[in-house]
Order: C-alpha cells, then structure tokens, then sequence
C-alpha cells in the first residue's frame, strides 16, 4: 500500500530506508561473527606444521602433524572440478546467448534445468557420483571427487556466467557482426572479452561452493593421510578434515577442525584476490 | 531519376509476430549516393536498414518474404554467405558501440577477421581508415588506449572507421547522429559528402533538415509503406503524394 499525505510518505520513506539497512547491517554482522569464530578458535591452533605436514601416526588423538594432505587434495580437486565445470559452462553459455533467441523456449528449459540443478542438495550429488562410479568401477579417488564436485559447480557456475553474458549489450553484437563476423568469433572475441570480468567471479564462486563442500566427496574423494595427486586414488579434503577433527572427544582436536576453517576460509580470500587483481587489467576494455 | 542501382527490393513483407512492419515494399537504392529514408517513428526505417545486412535475423519472433538483390544476388536467400553480405556492408548505430578493446584492435579487428595478419599491412590500414574519418591526428598518441575512452563523438567516427576498414560497398546510417552533439554531428554529415564518391551510403534519419543536407534520393516510409521514392529536389520541392506533402511541412509526424 503507498501512503499519501506529506507526513506519512515521509515516514514510508524512513522506514523503508531503515528496513534496507537493517539487511545490510546483518548480513555484514553475520559475515564479522562467522570470521570472528573461526579466527579465535582457530589461530590459537594454527600452527606451521598444521600446514606443512602430512598427519602422523596419533594426530586425530592431538599429536603431532598437520592437513598439508588436505589442502593440497583439496585445491587440487576444486581446481580441477572447476576445470571441467567451466569447459561445461562455458559453450552452454555461449549457445544460451549467442545462438539462441532471447524468447526461444530451449533457451528457457535450459536455464530452468540449471535453476532445479542448483537447488539439488550436494549429498545428492555425491551419491549420484557414487552410482557413476560404481557403474565405470571406479573406487573413491580424486577423479571421482572431481566429478562429483564438478556436476554440483556445473550449474552455479553456468549460471553465474550466464547472468553477466545477458547483460552485455545487444549493440555490441550488432556491431560486431556488421563487420562480418561469424556467431563464434563475436562470442569469442567479443562477449568473452566484454564478460571476462564476470566470468572470472563466476568460476570463482563455483569454486568456494566446489571446495567447501563435504558432501559431495564424502563418498567419491574418500580420505587419504597421505600427500596424494593420483587421480585414481583416494584423496583427503578439507572440508572432511573438518568434519573428522570436530567428530573426534578430543577437545585440542576439535580446535584444529577451526584451524583447518580458517585454512579453507584464507584460500578462498586469497584466490579470491589475487583474481580480483588480474582481472583488472582487462577490466579497462569493458564497454558500458 | 536515372541512376545506376545497387541495391534492389522487391515484395518485401517483414513480420514481427502477428505484426507486420514493412508492407510489400519495392524499392531501388542507387549507386554511389545519399539515399535518406525518412517517415515517422516506428514506421519500420530501421527494420528496412537492418534486412540489407540481415542484422534482423537477431530480432525476436522475425518472418520475412521477398527479395533484396545486391550486385545480383538475393542476400536474403538462406544459401547466402552471411558474414560475405555484412561484411560489404558497414553499419553505423544509433549509439556509437565500440568493442571492448582498443582504439587500434577496433579497426583492426574487421581486417584481422578476414585474415590479414602481418603486422605492417594492419598499422597501414589502422593509419588509413582512422585518417579517412579525421580521427588519425587526434588518437595517434594513445592508439592502445581503450576505445571507450574516447568522446561519443570520436567513438562514432571510430565506428565508421571500423566499419570502412572491411572495404565494404555500402555504408548503412541508423540515425547515425542522433546521440552526437552538433559538431560531431556535422563532422559525420560532412564525412558522409565524401564518402558517396567511393560508397552507396543509406542513412536513416528523422530529421528533415538532415535528409535535406545530404540526400540525392530519398525514400519515404509510413506505417511500413513505401509511400514515395524519387530524387530529394522532387520530394523536397514537387511531392507527388499529399502525405509526403504534409510530413514534409510537419503537419504529421
């Protein structure tokens, strides 16, 4: 209902401002708490050899070691999952927007078969991945853990993507074409460059999703206390690292599992800016 | 008129959905010469503009019939080359669009497209359009310089220099000064007067005193009709139809 009268749409206007603030105002206090915790339970736990050292005989018991196998599996498996998500992603994308019509209905059934696939719980995927490699008698490994992961990224990161390329402008299309370019080489050249940014922040977001998430490799990465890159082997991941350390009755142990958050938790930040950094070079070419 | 045509239509019907936009429309456009369509808003000026290079196959829900003949061949048969038909076709917009890149790539990426890659025949021809349009002494310095930095003006000028570096035979107008300011506007205009000795130029345009600075032929469309098509002196000054007659004086718009 909107108000009239000078006095009560002055009030509207107050209240409504004060809702949007008060949004913001949780979310950054919700995203402060989340660090807080993490770094006042983990750093006290952190140590350099929690991240260099592979856990030795003992370590779930609060002896010595470290979840250098975990970190190095997991940036390892969200890398190489969000490899495969984006080689996925990205002619989808480019089909979405450049081949097909903005009104077409494939291109609607498409994007709706992303929306139901983003929705899907991550231990849906994991078990279907499972059945994947039951059926390709694959045993729990890295690869397998790749693929799990890299079908629950596919749709997050197809999307991401998919967002940032509707918003290039048709012109630029237009202008593109009329100098005689083929579908493919404007997608390319052009809308590539144009989204490059936005591209990059969605392969991005795919992989924080791909690396924090437990239960998608729970059954097909396995765990391993060895520093393993075999594809065929099991590897260990941070998020089960977590997960294990916090379901040991050892409270020291415990206090690792946040140190190994605050592991996970730098990773994404520091990809996260160091991307942020590079793109920049290529952000000055964007048309607006 | 006695002209030599470069382009011909023939029984063009063009659709949007249920609506029609062009109406069995038959026209010849001449060679080397201004041809101005003009006729009110929304009277389907841009959608005529946009069937010459098939830019209207990207439209939403788009049917069309009939024939548009360049240099003899019908460019919208399906078995036509499409990027061989845009490419002898340039195209200024409405709103100058650089590409994402820089003021050098922008008028090398045509040429590059089309498969010149030695790196002094593109300088040589990055030098020869960016002078053509009059844009050469201004941006010689910073050639690495992304292209949206440049005014809107200079973008324009820049677009047709992209456009002009595919050595296209016609060069298409969509109300090609509408975002510029005068000056810009009249620099266009003026490059326009040039061109037509090497170009079949057809531009777009809703102002009047425009199409009478730079027409030798013009086209006027209402409500996607060809309504009259001759010599601009004979439309300006002798219309033959009375709604020519009454757009012309702004009794309709």
């Amino acid at each position: 209902m909107i108000l009239s009268g000078r006095f009560w749409r002055r009030v509207e206007e107050r209240f409504f401002l004060g809702l949007m603030i008060f949004s913001c105002g949780v979310i950054f206090l919700g995203l402060v708490l989340i660090l807080l915790d993490i770094f006042i339970k983990g750093l006290p736990a952190l140590s350099w050899s929690m991240i260099s050292q592979a856990p030795k005989g003992g370590f779930y018991l609060g002896k010595e070691g470290g979840v250098l196998n975990a970190i190095i599996g997991s940036l390892v498996l969200a890398g190489g999952a969000s490899l495969i998500a984006f080689f996925l992603s990205l002619p989808l994308v480019l089909f979405l927007n450049i081949y097909l019509k903005r009104t077409s209905g494939i291109s609607a059934f498409i994007r709706f078969s992303l929306d139901v696939l983003w929705g899907v719980p991550s231990i849906v995927y994991g078990a279907f991945g499972f059945t994947l490699m039951l059926f390709f008698g694959l045993k729990a490994s890295l690869l397998g853990g790749m693929i799990a992961v890299s079908l629950l990224i596919f749709p997050i990161m197809s999307r991401a993507m998919d967002e940032v390329m509707r918003m290039a402008p048709r012109e630029l299309l237009e202008a593109s074409y009329s100098v005689g370019t083929t579908r493919f080489e404007t997608g390319i050249k052009i809308v590539l460059r144009q989204t490059f940014p936005g591209i990059i922040t969605a392969v991005l977001i795919a992989f924080g999703r791909g690396i924090g998430d437990a239960a998608s490799v729970i059954f097909t990465a396995g765990y391993s206390d060895h520093i393993s890159i075999s594809l065929f082997r099991p590897v260990a991941t941070l998020p089960l690292a977590i997960f294990y350390q916090l379901g040991t009755p050892f409270p020291e142990v415990q206090d690792r599992a946040y140190a190994c958050s605050l592991i996970l938790t730098m990773i994404i930040i520091l990809i996260s800016v160091l991307t942020r950094f590079l793109t920049k070079k290529f952000q000055k070419y964007i048309v607006r | 008129m006695i002209f030599e045509e470069h382009i011909r239509v023939e029984d063009l019907n063009v659709y949007y959905g249920r609506e029609q936009a062009l109406k069995s429309v038959n026209l010849e456009i001449p060679k080397k010469m201004i041809t101005v369509i003009i006729g009110p808003s929304g009277c389907g000026k841009t959608t005529l503009l946009k069937s010459f290079n098939r830019l209207l196959d990207l439209q939403e829900e788009v049917r069309y019939s009939g024939k548009i003949i360049v240099d003899g061949e019908n460019v919208l048969s399906s078995e036509v080359e499409i990027t061989q038909i845009r490419k002898k076709m340039g195209l200024l917009s409405q709103k100058p669009c650089s590409l994402p890149m820089s003021i050098y790539d922008n008028v090398a990426y045509g040429p590059r497209i089309h498969g010149i890659r030695r790196k002094r025949e593109l300088n040589r021809i990055v030098e020869h359009y960016l002078s053509e349009v009059g844009l050469w002494e201004e941006v010689k310095s910073r050639l690495n310089e992304p292209a949206g930095r440049l005014s809107i003006g200079q973008q324009q000028r820049l677009s047709l220099a992209r456009g002009l570096a595919v050595e296209p035979e016609i060069i298409l107008g969509d109300e090609p000064t509408s975002a510029l300011d005068p000056i810009s506007s009249k620099r266009i205009e003026e490059k326009f007067l040039e061109l037509k000795n090497s170009y079949t130029i057809v531009i777009v345009t809703h102002i009047l005193r425009q199409a009478r600075r730079l027409a030798d032929y013009v086209i006027f469309l209402y409500l996607g009709e060809v309504v009259e098509a001759g010599a601009a002196k004979e439309i300006f000054e002798n219309p033959k139809e009375e709604l020519t007659r009454e757009y012309i004086k702004g009794i309709i718009s």
